[in-house]
This record gives structure tokens, C-alpha cells and sequence, in this order.
């Protein structure tokens, strides 16, 4: 830390709304935060927690009906809260830049990138406007996107996700900041976009020398690009530090069990689940925040809420034993799939287009390529398939043809029994319907709220197995206790219970057909960490006891990891290499996994990501070759371009689909 | 399961009484039910017998014999405007349901359907709207003559067509959320997934369209008998008082006063229970109405 006065200094700040009693209920609690020039500061925390409140505040700004109860919010030195709005509205966005989380709504969709960045620039420089587009130009090159003078002239609609951001972090720096808020700028983007991203703001931060404070609820993003963080639970400071202390040994058991939640690339373990819930505003607190949850809290942690007190390496924590957390131990391994399991699905050359072309189109010969295309898979029983790639691959999509909601253009879904299944849900038989069910990525979007947990688990058990009254009471009540609620869940409605509640309460709803096949759709992504850890532990129980297979689609390769027997990576709708999952994050390994375990980030300050694939988001699928031909970083030439790469098998059960030999991708991929 | 019509019969007396703790909800609930009691009893509170003429007094002033005076053949004003609307409140409160049943279930049906249907279907909705109200209820009622049997199901017929549009969009918006995907991939049928998962998202919104069209539609029903198609005389009516007595006004403005001040405040009332509902429910008409 410089002994340079602070750039932005928060003190003691307390924020609070009025409830519905007409009591004050605080969502921040005192919390101090301070951040030099060159700085930057990862706040971190889960939903919730009070991250983004604390740094809108920085900006003197307070979302409708929060107010500052007390403390101080100093930028530059002087309270913001007290700056006139005119003032206000000259520092934000000049000297103090913020990058939301969605920049694409950020963005004016009417207006074209190259009068955005210029309303920017006039607002907050005093440059003469005849210079403003070669001054735009010079900013996007500096957030590194190729051809600015193309970007300038398109609307956001125009750009993917990656390069709005990019435009987002290009208006901020137009304005010269001193100081940059991010409010989890990366959440939404894929992984290799969100490595490109991250060094970009590393870089810039550096070269500028400007605060930044970034508020995150990944770990392996704050262990990118900060060198200090600071952990928030339930609106208080728990513990502050050095990042590379408080990524290795944190002081504070609530960043150890964080820590301990998320699942890591290089291990086949399950990500140890921590229980219970933080407190919400309007329940009473005595003691430590963290001590109902806490595995080493005494009395003492109950009776007062302790202070900050020095710990090792640096760092501080709110806690009454500072440093006395356990390190992290190896949670336990997911069970294997044995090896003589029957089939349960078999799918076979899927293929399944989103809208079925038009005549004109096929008069025409211009048929646009399937989203899917030759998708191929067996599931075991007892078994758990990964679905990996990134948004656009069409992971989504091959669930929902397997559940018949989006029936296949072509290609044979076969379940156990031999029998192929129809395309559409509704020419299904009801055996067959029951046989396979889907649980949802967001549980708001998938339970109705106008439901009891009672009427949303009677559905099914009414469909398939047609119980009512007791019987029909008594097996809602053991589906909510398979997956660890409470029976007095059963009066409540959706909107009663926190997220990872609610997708429990779909899980359950998914088990209450006693199906042979789960399809989870990115079921975690929603989630906390410390929530998804118990999730994914929920789901491997099922595995082991009832032999249940899933399909898991996710983005995320280390969630992937830990939870499946063999794992399928999807570019564009097309199988680049599937095998079991120890050989697919392995070597040798298809370019384009290799790209995405590269990209991959861990809670790890040494982790260093490898930037392999351009961040490019490509217009659809290639008509001929190889789908990741476009971005491939070792492209052979025009091979790429015209032929359907052969599928070589690296291992028994290993298929990669490349042109180029196996012994010459092994020295491309990682070890 | 009984459990269920509890909470049901719960949250409809909660309902309530946050309808009546808003001001307007309060006025609006008081006028509404002030106007049923009177319609219900006042064939046993009037005064006079309403198709008594007397032709001693045309057109008389007010007075303590007749608190609203006479109208031009010699009726007590009062009788009349006291018995006035009940024939519009009992074919209107018929109507009005009838045209929320089949329109909603319509438009729940297109916007669940979606494709060529909904299209077809949408654009002669608004063909129709294109026209003005009463001319084609005036048309069909000239072909089939008058009377509440016609009356009803004529006004329930095309009061019905604009909630088809309000109840496609409503569903619209529910048939895009994951829980009805859900109950597709389970397999159930599609009357199931509109009466289980998309009615009751929908109710709120077409439970305030509803009271929004009582209104219209006793406006409507008042508009045909002032125009002489709706109730026959002797029977009383607000619309067909309102037409006799206009041309008198200078001489007897009392005669047209009256049957207005009853249609409007029962139309105020109706109105400001639908605002008021509306905000009861979280559907705020002012913005974009959620659900």
C-alpha cells in the first residue's frame, strides 16, 4: 500500500432502507473501504451481501429507497454525499468510472458506438469535437478491438457481449478516470472472453495507474486482477488483505468455507457445501453474523459482534479467533459409474434447427447450417454426462430435444428400452415422459409463483402416478426431504424461499417421477458457491443411491469436473471431443477444449490464464469443416475449411475431432 | 385439497381488505355496493308505483310529495331513477362475465398457440376495434330486434373481442417462462397447463380488465337505450330517462340530472374499484402492468 492519501475512502459507512414496521433496517454496517491510486481492490461477497450497494456508494449514489444512515464517503478527499448534482454528475463518469455487469443494456441500442463514446467525450473533456472520432478510435484500439473505425459506425446490437463490454470499458476511460468501479463486469461473458477482458482492465489499471475497485462474487476473477480484498457478509467487513494471503490461508472461516465451495479445475473432488444462510436485514443480530454457520463459534461469538483484529500476512478480520480457520482439505470424490451400467439414452446423430427454413430458402439452396448437428452419446445408468461450451453451443438446445420441447430436425433419441422416442413432447408416451425430466438453470423462471411448493410438487405425482389426499401429501413431504427441506416448506410459495431453495425444491419436483434421466441445465449458474457446492452434492447422492443418470450442461469446466463420469465439449451445435472426464481435461485435447481449460480461472493468485482462442463470437455455424475453424489458434490451412474432421480416438472412449494427428495435439495442449 | 381453497379463500379476504384500506378502493367499493343494495330492494323502498302518471302535475319541481320532481307524463323521478338500473346491472353483470369466459379463455388459448391462428385471429381483432363501438351492436340489433335476450349475448359477444388482445398479451408473457415449458416436457395436456399454470398468473390482470369493462359495457347498454334499443318504456332506464327528459331540460333539468348522477357514480364506483384493485394486486395500469 502507498502512503499516498486514499483515492476514495469510505468510513463506517452505514446504509439502510425503512421496513415495513417503519424501523431502519441496515444493509451496510459500518463498513470502512479505502483504495490509493494503482490500486485495486476486490470486493467480494455472495448475493445479497451488500457488494454493489457499497460501491454505488462510492459514487454518492444510493439505488431508491436506501439512505445513508452515518460515516463518510470521501472521493479525492471530499464527501460525495454533500457535492451538489451537478458535480456529481461531472465526477461520475469522468474522474470516477463505473462498468456495470450488463453493458449491453448499458449501451443506448438507437444510437450507433461511435455517438456514444462522443457524448461521453464531450460531456467530460474539453477536447475540441472535431478531434472526438479520432480520439475514439484511439480508445477503442486501447481496449483492443480490431477495426474502431468499423465498431464506431455499428449499433450495440451489432457487437457480442465481449466487445460491448469492451465499448462499456472504452466510454469509461473517455472521461480520463482517476478511479474505475466494476460491478461484476465479467459475470455474464464467456470464459475465454472474460480472460481477454480481465487483462485488458489489469493492463489499463497499471498503465494508467488508477484506482480500481472491483466488486465480484468470483474468486477467480478478484485473484486475476486485485491486489487487495475485501470480503463482505451480510453487510459488514469480515476480513480484509492482501490477496494472495487471503486467496491462500484467508483469516476469516467464512472466506475459508467460500474458499472451500468452489470447485477447482485440476481436482475431481466435490466442493465442500457450507449451510445455513447469511442473516437477512430485517432479523435481529447479536454476536458475530457468521457464528450460526460457523463450525469453530463459542459463546463469546454469540454474545458481541467482535472487532477487525490483525491476522497473519496483513490481513484483518472480524473475528474472535483471526487465522484459526482450517485450511482447505480435499472434499470428498464423486462416486464413479460402473463400468457394466446399462444404457439409459441413447442419442444418435442429433440433429435440431430453431426455425425450420422456408421454401424460398430451400428453392435457393441457401439452407442455413443446424444449430445441432451430429450430436451422438450414450448414458449409462448411475452415469453423469457433462455438456461443456460456450454460450451460442448449443448445449441448451440438445437438452431441450431430449425433452421434446424442440423437436430434432433429425437423428434417434432411444431411451433403455430400445423404442425410439418421438420428436415432440406431446407424441411421447407417458412411460417415456416420465422416464426423463428436466430441471431448469433459473428456478424464479421455472417454479410458478403463484403455487404452493405442495401444488408444484403434486403436478407430477398427480400425472404419472395419479395419488391424491394422504398418499399424495406423504410423498411431497419425502421428496422435500430427499433433498434436505423441511416439510413446513410445503405452504410456502417460490418467492418465500432463497434461490437455493428454490432449486431444490425443482430438483425434487424433477424426482418426483422417479425418472431414469435428469436433464440440468446449467442448474447452478444462478447459484451462489456455497449454495451450488450443496446442489452438486444433492445430485451426486441421487447418482450413488438411485442410480439416476443426469446430463449436466454448464459452462463452467471445473463444475463440470467434479461432477461427471465423461464429459462432451460443444462448439457451435458440433461435438469437438468427448471421452471420459479425466482424458477430456487431459491430454491431448481437441484446440478448442485446450482453449477453454486455458481460459479457465481459479481462486489462485499464481493461476495464470492461457489465451488461447481470439474472443471473437462468430455469426453462426461454418456450412463445411471444422466448426472452430474460425478462431482456431492452430489452424492447418484449408483442410479446416472444407473437410469434416475425422473423429481419432486418443483412448478407449476418447474421440477428438481434428484435423490435425493425435501425437501433434498433445504438444498444443496443456500437460 | 382443502388446504388449498383455505389459502385461496385467505387471500381473497386479504384481497379485500386492502382493497377497501385505499381511499379509492373505499369510495369505489362503497358507490358499487350502495348501487347493488338499491337495484336488489327498491321495488320495496319506492314511493310510487313507476308507471303511475298523474297528468295534473308534467314536469313538476321538486317537493316534498316528489324529492325529484316529475317528469313529462307525470312519473315521480325519483321511483324511476331508483329502479332505473337494475335491468342494466342484472344484463351487464351477466354479460360481463360471459365476455371475460370467452374472450380471456381466447386469447389464453393464442397466446399459447402462437403461429398462424394467433395472427389471423389478432388482426380481425383489430379490424374490429377499428370501428366504433356501437355500430355494430347497433347492426345486429336492428337484425334481431331488442330485448335482453338479444341484448345479452350481443353485448357479451363484442365486449368480449378486447379482452382476447388484453388476455393474448398477459399469456404471452407467461408462456415464455420456464414453469410452462416444464409442464410440457412433464407431458401434460394443454387445458392443464392453461388452467393450472397460466391462469392463475393471468387472473390479476383480467380480474382488473373485467371491472374496466363492466364499466364500458353498462355505458354501452345506457347508450342503446337512450338511443331507444335498448330497454322498452314503461320500464325505467337511466339511458332511455336521460333521452326523454333532454328535451325538457330548461324546463326540468331534474328530470335529466338525476338518472345521470346515478350512471355516473355507479360508474365512478366501478372505476375506482378497478384502479384501486389494480394496485392490490402490484398491476399498476399507469405503467406497464407486471405479473
Amino acid at each position: 500500500m502507498s502512503a499516498a492519501a486514499p483515492l476514495i475512502d469510505i468510513r463506517k459507512l452505514c446504509v439502510g432502507f425503512r421496513g415495513r414496521a417503519g424501523t431502519i433496517l441496515p444493509v451496510l454496517h459500518e463498513v470502512d473501504l479505502s483504495v490509493c491510486r494503482g490500486e485495486s481492490l476486490g470486493i467480494v461477497g455472495e448475493s445479497g451481501s451488500g457488494k454493489s450497494t457499497l460501491a454505488l456508494a462510492a459514487m454518492g449514489y444510493l439505488r431508491p429507497g436506501l439512505q445513508k444512515l452515518a460515516g463518510a464517503v470521501l472521493f479525492d478527499g471530499q464527501e460525495m454525499f454533500d457535492r451538489p448534482a451537478a458535480e456529481l454528475a461531472r465526477i461520475r463518469g469522468g474522474k470516477l468510472g463505473l462498468i456495470p455487469q450488463n453493458s449491453g443494456q448499458a449501451l443506448t441500442p438507437t444510437l450507433r458506438i461511435g455517438a456514444q463514446i462522443a457524448e461521453a467525450l464531450r460531456l467530460h473533456c474539453d477536447h475540441d469535437p472535431a478531434t472526438h472520432r479520432a480520439r475514439a478510435c484511439d480508445l477503442l484500439e486501447q481496449v483492443r478491438l480490431p477495426e474502431p473505425e468499423a465498431i464506431l459506425r455499428r449499433y450495440p446490437h451489432e457487437l457480442s457481449g465481449g466487445q460491448q463490454q469492451r465499448v462499456a470499458i472504452a466510454m469509461a476511460l473517455a472521461g480520463e478516470p482517476d478511479a474505475l468501479l466494476l460491478d461484476e463486469p465479467t459475470t455474464g461473458l464467456d470464459v475465454t472472453t472474460q480472460a481477454h477482458i480481465l487483462d485488458l482492465l489489469r493492463d489499463l489499471a497499471r498503465a494508467r495507474s488508477m484506482a480500481m475497485v472491483y466488486v465480484s462474487h468470483d474468486l477467480g476473477v478478484i485473484a486475476r486482477v486485485c491486489d487487495r480484498v475485501q470480503v463482505l457478509y451480510a453487510g459488514e467487513t469480515v476480513l480484509t488483505g492482501p490477496a494472495r494471503a487471503v486467496l491462500r490461508a484467508p483469516a476469516h472461516p467464512y472466506t475459508a468455507a467460500l474458499l472451500a465451495a468452489i470447485p477447482r479445475l485440476g481436482e475431481r473432488t466435490l466442493p465442500r457445501a457450507l449451510g445455513g444462510r447469511p442473516p437477512g436485514p430485517d432479523e435481529p443480530r447479536e454476536g458475530c453474523a457468521f457464528a450460526p454457520r460457523c463450525a469453530l463459534a463459542t459463546g463469546a461469538c454469540r454474545a458481541a459482534r467482535p472487532d477487525m483484529a490483525e491476522a497473519p500476512d496483513g490481513q484483518a478480520a472480524r473475528c474472535l479467533f483471526p487465522g484459526a480457520a482450517p485450511s482447505r482439505d480435499a472434499g470428498h470424490a464423486a462416486p464413479a459409474c460402473p463400468a457394466d451400467s446399462p444404457c439409459v439414452l441413447r442419442v444418435v446423430d442429433l440433429s435440431v434447427r430453431h426455425a425450420r427454413p422456408g421454401w424460398h430458402m430451400r428453392l435457393r439452396g441457401r439452407v442455413p447450417p443446424a444449430t445441432v448437428a451430429g450430436v451422438t452419446f450414450d448414458l449409462r445408468r448411475g452415469e453423469t454426462l457433462g455438456l461443456v461450451g460456450e454460450s451460442g453451443s448449443g448445449k441448451s438446445t440438445i437438452l431441450r430435444a431430449l425433452a421434446g420441447l424442440l423437436p430434432p430436425a433429425s437423428g434417434e433419441i432411444v431411451p433403455g428400452d430400445g423404442t425410439r422416442l418421438a420428436g415432440a413432447v406431446e407424441r411421447r408416451r407417458p412411460q417415456d415422459l416420465r422416464r426423463i425430466q428436466m430441471i431448469f438453470q433459473n428456478p424464479d423462471a421455472s417454479l410458478n409463483p403463484r403455487h404452493t411448493i405442495a401444488e408444484i410438487l403434486a403436478q407430477p405425482l398427480r400425472l404419472y402416478f395419479g395419488l391424491t389426499g394422504q398418499a399424495l401429501a406423504a410423498r411431497a413431504e419425502e421428496l422435500l426431504a430427499t433433498v434436505r427441506l423441511g416439510a413446513e416448506c410445503l405452504d410456502r410459495r417460490p418467492g418465500q424461499l432463497s434461490g437455493g431453495e428454490k432449486q431444490r425444491v425443482a430438483v425434487a419436483r424433477a424426482l418426483a417421477a422417479d425418472p431414469e434421466v435428469v436433464l440440468c441445465d446449467e442448474i447452478t449458474s444462478a447459484l451462489d458457491v456455497s449454495v451450488q457446492a450443496a446442489v452438486l452434492d444433492l445430485l451426486n447422492d441421487l447418482k450413488a443411491r438411485r442410480g439416476m443418470a443426469f446430463v449436466f450442461v454448464s459452462h463452467d469446466l471445473a463444475v463440470v469436473r467434479a461432477l461427471s463420469d465423461r464429459v462432451a465439449v460443444l462448439y457451435q451445435g458440433r461435438l469437438c471431443e468427448t471421452g471420459p472426464a479425466a482424458a477430456v481435461h487431459g491430454a491431448p485435447s481437441h484446440p478448442y477444449t485446450a482453449a477453454l481449460l486455458g481460459a479457465a480461472l481459479a481462486p489462485d493468485p499464481d493461476h495464470v490464464p492461457r489465451l488461447l482462442a481470439e474472443d471473437a463470437v462468430d455469426p453462426g455455424p461454418p456450412a463445411r469443416g471444422c466448426p472452430f475453424q474460425r478462431r482456431c489458434p492452430v489452424r492447418r490451412g484449408a483442410i479446416c475449411e472444407t473437410d469434416t474432421p475425422p473423429a481419432r480416438e486418443a483412448a478407449p472412449g476418447h474421440l477428438i475431432r481434428c484435423h490435425i494427428p493425435l501425437h501433434e495435439l498433445c504438444a498444443t495442449a496443456p500437460g | 385439497m382443502s388446504a388449498l381453497t383455505a389459502t385461496r379463500r385467505r387471500r381473497a379476504g386479504a384481497l379485500l381488505r386492502d382493497l377497501v384500506a385505499r381511499p379509492s378502493g373505499a369510495i369505489g367499493v362503497a358507490l358499487v355496493v350502495a348501487h347493488a343494495l338499491m337495484a336488489l330492494f327498491s321495488p320495496w323502498l319506492v314511493p310510487y308505483d313507476y308507471k303511475a302518471m298523474e297528468a295534473t302535475i308534467t314536469l313538476a319541481e321538486p317537493s316534498a310529495a316528489h324529492w325529484l320532481g316529475t317528469d313529462h307524463l307525470g312519473r315521480d323521478v325519483l321511483t324511476r331513477v331508483m329502479l332505473g338500473g337494475r335491468e342494466a346491472l342484472v344484463i351487464t353483470g351477466i354479460a360481463t362475465p360471459v365476455a371475460m369466459l370467452w374472450g380471456g379463455l381466447a386469447g389464453i388459448w393464442l397466446g399459447l398457440r402462437g403461429g398462424w391462428p394467433d395472427e389471423v385471429a389478432m388482426r380481425l381483432v383489430d379490424a374490429f376495434l377499428a370501428l366504433p363501438g356501437i355500430l355494430p351492436l347497433l347492426v345486429l340489433i336492428t337484425v334481431f330486434g331488442t330485448g335482453g335476450e338479444v341484448l345479452l349475448p350481443t353485448l357479451a359477444f363484442f365486449f368480449g373481442i378486447p379482452v382476447i388482445r388484453v388476455a393474448r398479451a398477459a399469456a404471452h408473457e407467461v408462456v415464455a417462462r420456464d414453469f410452462v415449458a416444464a409442464a410440457r416436457a412433464r407431458g401434460h395436456a394443454p387445458l392443464d397447463i392453461v388452467r393450472r399454470e397460466i391462469l392463475p398468473n393471468v387472473t390479476d390482470t383480467l380480474l382488473v380488465e373485467g371491472a374496466m369493462r363492466w364499466s364500458w359495457m353498462l355505458l354501452g347498454f345506457s347508450a342503446l337505450s337512450f338511443l331507444g334499443f335498448g330497454v322498452a318504456p314503461p320500464r325505467p332506464d337511466w339511458g332511455l330517462m336521460i333521452s326523454d327528459a333532454r328535451v325538457y331540460m330548461s324546463l326540468a333539468p331534474w328530470g335529466v340530472i338525476a338518472p345521470v348522477l346515478a350512471l355516473s357514480t355507479l360508474i365512478i364506483g366501478i372505476n375506482l374499484t378497478a384502479d384501486a384493485l389494480a394496485g392490490a394486486l402490484g398491476l399498476d395500469r399507469g405503467r406497464k402492468a407486471v405479473i
